[in-house]
């Protein structure tokens, strides 16, 4: 099977560890990875802040570089379901590209879907020592439907309890420019979801989203608070050497 | 009532600095979320009642003008009358000429919200008539001087200890000394100085959940039974509902009637469901001699026909405000007008003008709880959307933004500029953080670093590095 990750703005310009975690975790189920060079941005920010012409022409763009791939892997739900739900309807009337959009989007996962559902992984085989909580992003909830198979998979490491966060259903204050649009907002929402990590003991949390975890490391630091901030790719590809997100080396 | 949703992000900075706002906010937050989902527990068949009830309103909205004309047949067939306002100027002239033909003096009403967005009791109070709220967080907010801050729990935002201060002001004479500690305390002082005002009044004047085409009625739920007095005690009887309100049949109702309460409040069903046809008939021992039904469009009629017409559905149950983190974080008052949390965001900008209300589609994660828990299923996030690109169709977004967003999707449509820029911009972002792996000061990134730091890179391209290991993996195949 040729997959080929798409592994979006954030993880290039942030955190490349997640999309080496992410090929290795793919390699090792037996897929042959492509990582291609011409990949930039989904074109989200531009969708959700009503600039549709440039959210058709980068959408475009991406279908142009993976659309001959078995499938495309992401490692966030968000940029998962931005193409697997909206570029349908951002290129609805282009008639060149509807019907190739509607093809990317069937087979676009999102990372740890992917791995249980469709390949049927059940352990990683790595190791994390430790008591770890998962924060569901909303896209990852509710667009992907994904909330039980990277629980699956995290509570297949050895060594690892994890425990549930209060109310993981409410969203962490990230939305993209939403955090900077309406920084008072954001910051109450973040300060509620990172109160709820403390309350579980936990001493690292994890998700499946870059942004979120950028924004909850974000407080974190801030706060000056002993929990490690983790991609969960890196968790499952047993990559935590490495200082976690916002963490001096 | 004049918007200032416009002011929403001052408003909301405002809100979230009150303390008791904030406290009253987390007590109703918790309670309306855990008392929904103890009641959807209880109810297995949710996920088909929600898309039996999407069916109805869809085929209602479908055959709109039909059941609407229907629906006045009915109204006239059992004696009461119909009369249709294309807006709100026409709405309140209707209901206040409605009043003058009664010679009333005094009207009680039942809570309504297309009243407060018609603008009701302002139209009845300028024609020298005396309101009485008679929904009892209605009734605080009224003494209060203020607009309800949530749909089915107008005065939410207030203490008890608040609501107490308000009834010493307000409340004079003898039997209202005794101090107000308990809820019931306050329940039973409002019962007191309503009991006059209901048998005093000339008009009662009420909303309705829906109105019945098939049998003329509208229905009305209510938990405090006023609606009930406020409709069948004074000589003439007025509701005023929205055209969408419409359903074919009392079967229908009983669907919508399923979802309402859980959804609200998580009752299964309100204390009261009343269904109100005509006036009094000559058997009847009590019941109004009149019976008008103000049917108002405003706008809705246009939605029928663009992207908003799922809005529509909307049978104003508050679950979206109950479960957004927004309206959770900021209450009802922030966003200005009428109609607060995400069904407000949808729906002020078409009402207002999307110029002065367009701000408030902005002011969402867009994290699609609200869509989750919609009995409705109406898809709150991508209406948002929808004003969202119609904002920046009509250059409503703030040049700073707007450029900025251009510059990175150009930069995202040159794939190999984009590349370098990553490259140079995340070992320098890296080089600058050092050892300590994140930012406290950031250019023009205040926004996010007023409260966060920012986490720095790791430094490199993720694309850039997998593509040189892979290029050294060829060289030494």
């Amino acid at each position: 099977m040729r997959v080929a990750l798409f592994a979006t703005c954030l993880v290039d310009f942030m955190r490349p560890s997640v999309g080496f975690a992410a090929v290795q975790l793919l390699q090792q189920a037996g897929c042959e990875v492509d990582v291609p060079l011409a990949q930039t941005c989904c074109g989200q920010p531009a969708w959700n802040n009503g600039d549709a012409a440039n959210a058709r022409k980068l959408a475009r763009q991406m279908i142009d570089v993976f659309e001959d791939y078995d499938h495309v892997i992401v490692p966030s739900g968000s940029c998962a379901g931005m193409l697997r739900h909206h570029y349908p309807t951002v290129l609805a009337e282009d008639s060149d590209y509807s019907e190739r959009a509607n093809q990317l989007a069937a087979r676009c996962h999102e990372l740890t879907g992917f791995l249980v559902d469709v390949l049927g992984v059940t352990s990683t085989g790595a190791v994390f020592d430790g008591r770890l909580t998962w924060h569901d992003s909303c896209s990852c909830l509710r667009e992907m439907q994904v909330s039980r198979q990277p629980r699956q998979l995290l509570q297949a490491l050895q060594g690892c309890e994890l425990i549930e966060l209060p109310d993981n259903e409410v969203c962490c204050g990230f939305g993209g420019t939403f955090c900077v649009k309406f920084p008072e907002i954001s910051t109450r929402m973040v300060t509620d979801k990172v109160d709820a990590i403390v309350t579980t003991g936990a001493s690292t949390v994890a998700a499946a989203d870059l942004g979120c975890l950028m924004n909850i490391a974000g407080r974190i630091s801030r706060r000056e608070l002993p929990i490690r901030v983790f991609h969960v790719a890196e968790l499952l590809a047993g990559m935590t050497d490495t200082p976690a997100i916002g963490e001096k080396s | 009532m004049r918007a200032h949703s416009q002011a929403f992000p001052q408003r909301a900075q405002v809100a979230l600095l009150d303390e008791r706002l904030q406290a009253a906010l987390a007590k109703a937050r918790g309670g309306f979320v855990d008392k929904r989902r103890a009641a959807l527990d209880q109810l297995p068949e949710f996920e088909q009642l929600r898309v039996a009830a999407r069916e109805i309103k869809e085929h209602t909205l479908s055959h709109l003008e039909q059941y609407l004309l229907q629906f006045e047949q009915q109204v006239e067939l059992s004696g009461g009358k119909v009369h249709w306002a294309a807006d709100p100027a026409e709405a309140c002239e209707i209901a206040v000429g409605l009043c003058r033909d009664a010679d009333a003096q005094a009207v009680t009403k039942g809570k309504t919200m297309v009243g407060e967005e018609i603008g009701l009791n302002e139209a009845l109070e300028a024609a020298s008539l005396r309101v009485i709220e008679t929904d009892l967080g209605e009734y605080i907010i009224q003494l209060a001087e203020e607009p309800p801050s949530h749909i089915i729990a107008p005065a939410v935002h207030k203490s008890r200890g608040e609501i107490a201060e308000l009834f010493q002001a307000h409340h004079h004479g003898e039997e209202f000394t005794r101090p107000l500690e308990t809820v019931p305390d306050i329940v039973d002082e409002a019962r007191k100085v309503l009991r006059d005002e209901f048998l005093g009044a000339d008009v009662g004047i009420t909303g309705a959940n829906m109105l019945i085409a098939d049998t003329g009625s509208t229905a009305l739920v209510t938990n405090e039974g006023n609606g009930d007095l406020t409709a069948s005690l004074p000589r003439v009887h007025i509701v005023i509902a929205s055209i969408e309100k419409v359903v074919p049949t009392l079967e229908d109702a009983t669907v919508l009637l399923r979802l309402l309460a859980r959804s609200a409040t998580g009752q299964s069903i309100t204390s009261y469901t009343s269904f109100f046809t005509g006036p009094k008939r000559s058997e009847d021992i009590g019941g109004p001699e009149q019976f008008h039904v103000v049917l108002v469009d405003n706008g809705r009629s246009e939605m029928l026909g663009n992207a908003f017409r799922e809005m529509l559905r909307c049978i104003r149950c508050g679950a979206c405000l109950n479960h957004c983190p927004v309206y959770g974080a900021v209450g009802g008052h922030a966003y200005g007008w009428v109609y607060p949390g995400p069904m407000g965001s949808v729906l002020t900008p078409l009402m207002i003008g999307l110029d002065e209300g367009h701000v408030l589609a902005d002011a969402s994660s867009l994290c699609g709880r609200c869509e989750a828990v919609c009995p409705m299923s109406i898809p709150l996030p991508s209406l948002l959307r929808e004003h969202r690109l119609q904002s920046h169709r009509d250059g409503l977004m703030k040049p700073l933004a707007r450029s900025m967003l251009g510059f990175w999707a150009a930069i995202a449509r040159r794939p190999r500029l984009y590349r370098w820029l990553v490259e140079r911009k995340s070992r320098l972002l890296h080089r600058i953080a050092g050892k300590r792996g994140y930012l406290r000061h950031v250019p023009m990134a205040g926004g996010w670093t007023c409260s966060r730091d920012l986490p720095a890179p790791q430094g490199g391209s993720f694309v850039a590095e997998w593509q040189r290991r892979q290029g050294n993996k060829d060289d030494n195949a």
